[in-house]
């Protein structure tokens, strides 16, 4: 036992993250408040609806300026999310904004009929998503968010890896006028770059890093941690790998991700989510049915058990989804002289 | 219409969902003929709806609750001119849109129903965006007696009040029966009309087969700054001699002998109104 770890980064990651110039931005959930608000000030039919979740949505400030626009509910994530699918069905854009962990358990019914069933289109957004609450337990853990919601036809599940992302998937969602799933952490995140070469697109994986040895194929506030191990494998093993940041987990951009398996000796997939059903399971089943399933596979998620306890950071170090973490899964992979197909 | 062209009209309506649930083999008799009284009042004399103003913005809704009981909307819609009535032929058919509960691919309906305790919420939605907008469309959605042990509702509820929407009215289609048996003992949700008022609407109780009451009760909201709860007492089965009050006509499909027997008496009863009304 140990007090809990504070931040995310061990030194070791931080020093890289700087030597690689990667700036510390704030949480996604800002840049989504934020970013909500920029909407709501341009078109009074945005809304924010909340579930006694203001405050842990960062909308304080939008709940003051644009009173008439945060329409509060309480704490009853049922009636949150039908209420919002009614507001969204008389044209009003929604931002229905609640904890990651019983928006898409507790509302889950609701999500499936009155909002992807009924073609609402609501954009649901899981606040201090995964692991954020830490130590507050599993009862405030959504390790299971994309599990559900890929099993669900006309939903769209998007887990932000930044800022930049952050914000353009706000901007994506309300135009979509289809249901989304945004995902949201409240740790500060590293500003991961590549704007430009790789804009945000929903449904389009962003290759973050080029190289043919193994791929990362990650998502979400997991994603910095592949980049930084990306480099400690070049600095002390000489290995090219491939980052692959999915932000889009439905729709699914199996052509990027088929290409990484083509492209490299192994493909070792990251999120912050349990092993079942998320990401890693996509991957494999996209990779399985290209045909080019000769790479090695790993899914470094959340195990199937009883979690750890401990922070956000101390339960990313435990399960190996951080810098150091996923390059020892990477040597254990690559050093394995598997042929490639 | 007078009440007596809405009765005469409930007869024929009666006649077609049977005889779509006989066509189907399949169907919620008890709680479709419970209900159609009042989906007859609403469609007919209090909504501002029809297939030509379905996509206004500024249109009431209607959104069922009960969705089991589609057999009475689809009906009603067809009967309405939202779609030929020989569609209905096709329900619960390989690759048709009339399927077991409301969806959307049905012009005239509002939302995909059907898991219980939905509607409401939805509802509460509706009528909020309408006060956002200060337009002055209503929203109605029909509950069933059994539905009101889901807590959602509940939820949705309180939250109407709190937000004092009085451009919202809820029925529930009072049957006093649920799959297992009488809600009372299934689970006791009385007494109604105290509960819905401590939760800040304002109620009526009614008999859900008046066309006066239901008329008088759905005309606009009973008192405002609070949302309305139309309570309506009424037979589960309601219009089929053998089948008002018996439980197991909730999802019970008549036989060729019983078909004929129900149809019979339809006729019988068009045949003496025809008399009347004309
Ligand atoms: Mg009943």
């Amino acid at each position: 036992m140990s007090t809990p770890a504070a931040s995310m980064y061990s030194e070791a990651a931080a020093s890289m993250a700087s030597e690689l110039g990667l700036k510390k931005g704030k949480a996604n959930l800002e840049v989504f408040a934020a970013t909500v608000e920029e909407l709501a000030s341009k078109d009074r039919n945005v809304l924010a609806v909340v579930s006694d979740s203001r405050g842990s949505g960062k909308l304080g400030p939008f709940s003051e300026r644009y009173p008439e626009q945060l329409i509060e509910l309480g704490i009853a994530e049922q009636n949150l999310v039908g209420v919002s699918a009614g507001l969204a069905s008389a044209g009003k854009t929604v931002f229905a904004v609640s904890p990651a962990c019983f928006l898409s358990a507790r509302s889950l019914e609701q999500i499936k009929n009155d909002v992807a069933y009924s073609d609402n289109p609501v954009t649901l957004v899981g606040i201090s998503a995964g692991v954020s609450y830490g130590a507050l337990g599993t009862t405030h853990h959504s390790l299971h968010d994309f599990a559900v919601l890929r099993a669900i036809n006309n939903m769209n599940v998007v887990a932000p890896a930044d800022n930049y992302e952050a914000r353009e998937a706000v901007k994506a969602a309300a135009a979509l006028k289809k249901p989304v799933f945004l995902r949201f952490g409240k740790a500060p995140l590293y500003d991961l770059g590549f704007e430009a070469e790789q804009p945000f697109r929903i449904g389009k994986a962003r290759l973050l890093r080029n190289g043919g040895d193994v791929a990362f194929v990650a998502t979400g506030e997991a994603v910095i941690h592949a980049l930084l191990a990306a480099e400690w494998l070049k600095r002390n093993h000489a290995l090219n790998a491939r980052v692959l940041d999915v932000h889009s987990i439905k729709p699914f951009d199996t052509e990027t991700v088929v290409a990484a398996a083509k492209g490299c000796r192994a493909v070792i997939t990251v999120e912050e989510h349990l092993v079942n059903g998320g990401l890693g399971e996509a991957c494999a089943a996209a990779i399985l049915e290209s045909g080019h399933a000769g790479c090695r596979f790993r899914r470094v998620a959340i195990p199937d058990e009883y979690t750890v306890t401990g922070s956000q950071a101390d339960i990313f170090r435990h399960y190996g989804i951080s810098m150091e973490g996923l390059a020892q899964t990477a040597l254990s992979l690559a050093e394995n002289n598997v042929p490639v197909s | 219409m007078t009440d007596e062209q809405l009765e005469y009209k409930s007869v024929k309506l009666r006649r077609s969902l049977l005889k779509s649930i006989k066509h189907a083999g399949a169907g919620h008799t008890g709680g479709s003929l419970s209900c159609i009284d009042i989906l007859n009042v609403l469609y007919n004399r209090i909504l501002n709806v029809s297939p030509e103003t379905f996509f206004s913005p500024d249109r009431d809704r209607y959104i069922q609750s009960k969705g089991h009981s589609v057999e009475a909307l689809f009906v009603v819609l067809a009967d309405r001119g939202f779609f030929p009535e020989s569609e209905l032929e096709t329900l619960c058919c390989y690759q048709s849109h009339f399927i077991g509960h409301p969806t959307r691919k049905v012009p005239g309906v509002e939302q995909n129903t059907g898991g219980l305790g939905h509607g409401l919420p939805i509802s509460v939605g509706t009528a909020l965006a309408a006060k956002l907008d200060k337009k002055e469309y209503r929203t109605f959605t029909l509950l069933g007696d059994g539905e009101l042990a889901e807590g959602s509702n509940w939820e949705a509820a309180m939250a109407a009040a709190h937000y004092g929407l009085d451009n919202l009215t809820a029925i529930i289609d009072c049957n006093s029966l649920q799959i297992a048996g009488r809600t009372r003992e299934v689970m006791n949700s009385e007494p109604l009309g105290a509960k819905w008022s401590a939760f800040g609407w304002s109620v009526s109780r009614i008999d859900g087969h008046d066309y006066g009451q239901l008329t008088e009760a759905l005309s606009g909201p009973l008192k405002r700054g609070k949302p309305s709860m139309v309570i309506a007492d009424t037979i589960k089965g309601k219009g089929v001699d053998f089948m008002e009050g018996v439980g197991k006509w909730h999802h019970g499909v008549p036989n060729d002998e019983e078909y004929g027997r129900a149809m019979a008496a339809f006729d019988t009863q068009l045949a003496k109104r025809e008399g009347v009304l004309s």
